[in-house]
């Protein structure tokens, strides 16, 4: 059983803190909503009645820039038309001691606190109301950033000089839901306008007097370090004017982008090669398919599974893999700094300012107070630039010191799919006892892959729990009385971390496949199979025959055409899936995918079908094309024309249906990534009887 | 070097072999273009080169000659093109870092088809990636722009 968020809340220290919220939701980050959060901090009334609302985590295309604003506006009854959003800062009330985005947490881990916020600030207003025209405050009315009482009429503007230098109260009511006008509804984008027009400003359009570009020669494999360079060709480049070895390579700084990418072309650099010849992909597979026949460190431990399947009627091995995959934002990493009378400036998409700040300060000798970070509008992240090293940062900060002026460093599409900082290739193996109705009594399982947490803040004492989240608190294995799940967690010299939905993006392929096998096994109907299994689970039951329903499960298809199932829950919402795909020789095509997703509560349900959309148009490039090999330490995957995103045409008809329940409200950013993967895999079985345990999916 | 961007004729100092791409955003200060490949791959950097879309990222700055430049900043003064009204009324961005080159893309395909079927959009549209998936959306909002173009 997982703690519940308010449980963590509850149990947390002051202002903005981690919270381990168990396996199923790692990297989630819970805000403790101190009695009476200053709304200053949070927001700024201006004389024009505008509202501007300060972010406490960053807009990176999952719309937070319009969901948190309605958390606000919701309780201050402001005119929404009236809402202006920017970026905040980390530190202070508002950043509190981690500034961070991840773990689909932005709106569950802020409900309390924004709408807080929004509440406090009307009361503030009401008073200065109350108090200017000598009335009593329950005599006000407030509607769409208008205050009345009687003959007495104000707007927010024209109070919020005296009311927000007021005293906020310390006990506020937040509206019950059956009051919100705002919240559930469907709430149009609040960046679109400057998303439309190129004007939104993203890490790579900042513009600073002086500024110079930089790009940097990066060891050409895992595990090579640079020996010497010679930089006289490249400074012969017109615009090239210094070249600058750093940690993560040789920086190349010019005037223009062009001029830094012909300098590096022109520079030369030898790489001391990797001692071992360097990583191969495929001899890390085989490697990790062997080192999974035996037991790793114990994530969960129910009865005796040994014995238990040695007892069973039936006993099945069945074994997934998955590759390096690359997150390519469609920005490529980028940072700008600029150090002046010792004090540092960033600007750049940031997913975890409290990290870059730091690191910035580390690499200056600064405190971080002394470095201010601007956070721009992310061009995608997927996870990348919440980076535990700061990469992208500290190449920047180290180039602008060594120079002595403004830098922005930015990284090249070729960059980001070399680099690494990849989701690591992993391996499921399962042994699976089944009874006389073909239905699991023991399971074992052993997850091999590189742990994403070693070596950051999130690291664990015990295994990596993200190595095995969505299944050790699978409800598929709740109830078994024998479950043995462990984890290897082998170091490589290929960097990797955290990419949208994290473990789970291998996790629910293995188990939605391996249930699948089962099913198939045992003679059953997939849906009726899994129903079966979720017994006493009625919130997971309810979601799958849901979506069968919404899909037509039962109903006939072409020849060639098939249905797959696949349920998985992460970060406190249940997403179920089922994908319809038809295969004419080696070609697989996705023509439709269902998903049904119960997340409690729901803000904002267009924004949250644009998720689910996003989710499942991410994980079907991974799931039918996408994979970074490495031979001899070098990624085989330089730029689009080898990694290939999913493009429209390949894009399926996406049904999406946002089912509320009275549960905890869950996350929204990542949980419909994970299912897509089995659902398609379990698709192909169904449209062809062939088994497809692999990612990416190959007919060939 | 002379380029006539959004109908104003500009000297850029530039490479003859600098991409039209980084000409726009370093030295003509318009960042609404974007880089995403460098090799006409994502469509991130898409513009009109005398009314047709290219990849500026792929076009040498040398090779635009008398050719008129529109870029996302001079599709409209104010967002009012008839793509950007769709795109805004169908919520189509997420992260937005793709859509300059989406939009000018889809107003190239609207110029020259009024009213496109989904096989059309499809033709015009495959080379802009869209890492948020922003797909479905993309079509509803070009079929929304073919009717207000349209006057339905």
């Amino acid at each position: 059983m997982l703690p519940s968020r308010r449980d963590v809340l509850a149990a947390s220290g002051a202002g903005l803190v981690l919270g381990f919220l168990g396996p199923a939701s790692r990297l989630v980050l819970a805000a403790k909503a101190p009695p009476t959060p200053q709304p200053n901090a949070f927001l700024r009334i201006g004389s024009d009645d505008t509202v501007t609302v300060l972010l406490s985590h960053s807009e990176m295309g999952q719309g937070v820039w319009t969901a948190m604003a309605m958390l606000i506006a919701e309780e201050l009854e402001c005119d929404w038309s009236k809402v202006r959003v920017e970026h905040g800062q980390p530190g202070g009330e508002l950043g509190g001691q981690f500034m961070m985005t991840g773990g689909s947490s932005s709106i569950t881990g802020e409900f309390d606190r924004y709408r807080t916020v929004g509440a406090t600030a009307r009361a503030m207003l009401v008073q200065q109301a109350a108090k200017t025209w000598k009335v009593e405050a329950s005599s006000c009315r407030v509607e769409r950033g208008v205050i009345t009482s009687g003959e007495h009429r104000a707007t927010f503007g024209e109070l919020a000089a005296g009311a927000m230098a007021s005293k906020a109260p310390t006990k506020v009511t937040l509206k019950p839901r059956k009051d919100w006008t705002l919240l559930g509804t469907n709430v149009k984008r609040l960046d679109s306008p400057q998303k439309v027009t190129g004007t939104a400003r993203f890490g790579l359009d900042v513009k600073l007097d002086g500024l110079r570009v930089a790009v940097l020669a990066r060891p050409n494999a895992f595990g090579a370090t640079l020996g010497s360079f010679d930089a006289t060709e490249a400074l012969k480049v017109p615009g090239v004017e210094k070249v600058v070895a750093v940690r993560n390579g040789v920086g190349v700084v010019a005037t223009s982008t062009w001029a830094a990418l012909k300098g590096r072309e022109a520079l030369k650099v030898t790489w001391k090669p990797p001692a071992d010849g360097g990583v191969d992909s495929d001899a890390l597979l085989a490697s990790f398919k062997k080192t999974a026949t035996t037991t790793g460190a114990v994530a969960k431990s129910v009865g005796h599974v040994d014995q238990a399947l040695a007892k069973a009627t039936q006993r099945a091995v069945f074994e997934y893999a998955v590759p390096y995959v690359a997150h390519a934002p469609m920005e490529p990493l980028n940072c700008t700094a600029r150090i002046e009378n010792g004090h540092c400036d960033l600007w750049t998409g940031s997913q975890a300012q409290t990290w870059d700040v730091k690191a910035a300060a580390k690499v200056l000798g600064l405190t971080p107070d002394q470095v201010t970070l601007h956070t721009e509008f992310l061009g995608g992240s997927f996870g990348r630039r919440a980076n535990p090293k700061s990469d992208h940062v500290v190449e920047a900060v180290e180039l602008a010191k060594a120079t002595g002026q403004p830098v922005k460093a930015m990284w090249t599409r070729e960059d980001d799919l070399t680099q690494g900082w990849y989701r690591p290739a992993f391996v499921h193996r399962l042994e699976i006892g089944t009874d006389a109705k073909g239905l699991p009594v023991a399971w074992k399982h052993v997850a091999v892959g590189q742990s994403v947490t070693d070596g950051t803040d999130f690291a664990e004492k015990g295994p990596d729990s993200s190595a095995v989240e969505g299944v050790v608190d699978s409800a598929y294995v709740a109830k078994l009385p024998a479950l043995h799940v462990s984890v290897h967690s082998p170091r490589t010299p290929v960097p990797v971390m955290w990419l949208r939905s994290v473990g789970n993006t291998h996790t629910a392929f293995a188990m939605e496949s391996a249930i699948d096998e089962l099913a198939h096994a045992a003679k059953t109907d997939p849906l009726a199979y899994r129903l079966a299994m979720l017994e006493g689970s009625k919130r997971h039951q309810s979601l799958l025959q849901f979506v069968a329903d919404k899909a037509g499960w039962s109903t006939p298809l072409p020849k060639g055409h098939g249905r797959g199932l696949a349920l998985h829950e992460s970060f406190g919402t249940i997403a179920a899936e089922v994908a319809e795909v038809s295969v004419e020789g080696d070609a697989l095509r996705v023509h439709r995918v269902v998903c049904a997703i119960d997340c409690g509560t729901a803000v904002n349900p267009t924004g949250i079908e644009a998720q689910v959309q996003s989710s499942i148009a991410y994980a079907l490039g991974l799931t039918l094309q996408q994979a970074i090999t490495i031979k001899q330490g070098v990624a085989q995957q330089q730029n689009f024309h080898q990694y290939q995103p999913l493009r429209l045409t390949q894009m399926p008809k996406v049904e999406v249906h946002v089912r509320e329940s009275e549960a905890a409200m869950g996350g929204i950013g990542e949980p419909s990534t994970a299912p897509l993967a089995p659902a398609v895999a379990n698709a192909v079985f169904a449209a062809t009887g062939k088994r497809l345990r692999e990612l990416p999916l190959s007919l060939a | 070097m002379k380029l006539t961007v959004n109908g104003t004729p500009i000297e850029v100092d530039a490479a003859p072999d600098m991409p039209l791409l980084w000409a726009l955003r370093d030295l003509a200060g318009l960042t609404g273009t974007k880089y995403g490949c460098g090799i006409g791959q994502c469509g991130a950097c898409t513009v009109h080169l005398a009314g047709q879309p290219v990849r500026s990222c792929s076009v040498p700055v040398a090779a635009v000659g008398d050719n008129a430049v529109t870029t996302i900043e001079g599709l409209s003064k104010d967002g009012s093109h008839v793509v950007q009204r769709a795109w805004v009324d169908a919520d189509v961005v997420q992260c937005g870092y793709c859509q300059s080159g989406q939009i000018m893309s889809a107003a190239a395909l609207l110029a020259r088809t009024p009213n496109p079927t989904d096989a059309e959009i499809d033709a015009a549209m495959q080379g802009n990636l869209c890492r948020c998936g922003c797909y479905p959306r993309i079509r509803e909002a070009i079929h929304r722009a073919a009717a207000l173009k349209g006057g339905r």
